[in-house]
């Protein structure tokens, strides 16, 4: 009984280790694959239109709340010390350096991610992907490539859109509604967010989770079942797995840029 | 869909995404602050203690921020020498000026705040500014504070 269940484990371990070297496979054949211009620039136009454009909206109100929200909290919270000065500095350093990248890389990972491998799911189910390999077209190269190129460009594009409404949610809240001064407000955030440390360490940051977040969905789809019910434990893997992998990344990350005590 | 609307679609999402970096650079995190470039003048100050001094913190003039500390470290008499970056629009300050470490409020960051002198002569780049007050601790303040009731009880 026991032999048996360490046995089972074993096997598991196996199977993971065989799914991440396959995920190294997709990785290496979408990134080295050779790209040609004239025919790969259409194909990464039209994604980036499905991964970035289409998720413009969905990035712009959320963020627009949390920027509402994080002014609205933030103004309870300071004005009991007197020191609403600080809101702006408060609202754009916990966006540029968490919210923005964080959650953007988890709406990006549900709407996008999602998508993503439900398409190249049901692809493989319906054997487009090796009727692409019969005629001689690498499915790596023609389908998957674009994609994950599409997702690293539009993630940072993505926080940063994030970021910027959410400042100006914090503003509409902070100085529209709940009347703290305006000029205060934008230059105390002036002079406590500094360009590289940052803004340019929430764009590495954001970067970071459009290269993971897009890899695992994309692997999720090329891996999966081609089964209905493999395709919809595909898209629920993809969810779970890439925004366990950007928290949990963006702690490491934190500590390494932002972790020196001073 | 038509290819012309996708790449229309794409274009904007491309510019929306620029223009919201550019918005982070110069409306949230204003890139523009006197930077150490060129267009700056280097002035030196030894003082006794630097207190919480720190690279980049602002130098003032009366509260109008002129430059800001460049550099934190020892002189040859191993006093702490701190070197300021000067912008070059303000390059008139007399050889009197002198320097000294403040805190803005109670606990606030500590800056160095310049006040010029009567003197003719000009401060060039690489000058040192011989009167200077250094920064307050506080705790050593407290100390002497409890050190001199306690002397005046034993009296």
């Amino acid at each position: 009984m026991i032999s048996r269940r360490i046995c089972r484990l074993g096997v598991r371990g196996v199977d993971n280790l065989a799914s991440l070297g396959r995920a190294g496979g997709v990785l290496f054949g979408a990134l080295f694959a050779k790209p040609d211009l004239r025919k790969g620039l259409p194909l990464l136009i039209k994604q980036i239109y499905g991964v970035g454009y289409l998720s413009l909206l969905i990035i712009i109100v959320s963020g627009l709340f949390i920027g509402m929200v994080l002014g609205l909290q933030g103004y309870t919270i300071l004005i009991k010390y007197g020191a609403e000065a600080s809101l702006g500095p408060m609202v754009s350093l916990s966006l540029v350096r968490e919210m923005g990248p964080v959650i953007a890389a988890l709406l990006f990972a549900s709407r996008a991610g999602s998508a993503l491998t439900a398409e190249i799911g049901l692809m493989k189910a319906t054997e487009q992907l090796s009727a692409m390999e019969m005629i001689a077209v690498d499915p790596l190269r023609r389908v998957v490539a674009p994609r994950f190129l599409a997702g690293v460009i539009t993630m940072p594009l993505l926080a940063a859109i994030f970021s910027a409404v959410g400042v100006l949610g914090g503003y509409l809240v902070g100085v529209e509604w709940l009347g703290s001064d305006s000029g205060q407000f934008w230059s105390s955030m002036q002079s406590a967010v500094d360009w590289r440390e940052d803004v340019l360490n929430g764009v590495i940051k954001s970067v970071v989770f459009g290269i993971v977040v897009t890899w695992i969905a994309v692997f999720r789809g090329y891996d999966a079942q081609p089964t209905s019910e493999g395709i919809s434990r595909a898209t629920t893997l993809t969810v779970v797995h890439s925004s366990l992998a950007v928290l949990s990344l963006d702690f490491v990350l934190t500590t390494l840029m932002f972790g020196e005590i001073s | 869909m038509e290819t012309r609307t996708i790449e229309f679609g794409v274009g904007l999402f491309m510019l929306a995404g620029l223009a919201a970096l550019v918005v982070l650079a110069f409306q949230v995190s204003n890139i523009t602050t006197l930077s150490n470039s060129n267009d700056s003048y280097t002035l030196v100050a030894s003082f006794d203690n630097v207190g919480g001094l720190k690279v980049r913190s602002p130098v003032k003039v009366g509260g109008v921020l002129v430059g800001r500390v460049r550099e934190i470290g020892l002189d040859d008499t191993m006093q702490p020498q701190v070197t300021l970056a000067i912008n070059s629009q303000f390059s008139a300050f007399p050889s009197e000026t002198s320097a000294s470490i403040q805190t803005a409020g109670l606990l606030g960051e500590q800056f160095i705040s310049l006040t010029p002198g009567g003197d003719e002569k000009i401060l060039k780049d690489g000058d040192r500014l011989q009167d200077t007050q250094s920064a307050i601790v506080l705790e050593e303040l407290v100390g002497k504070f409890l050190f001199n009731n306690d002397s005046k009880k034993s009296q």
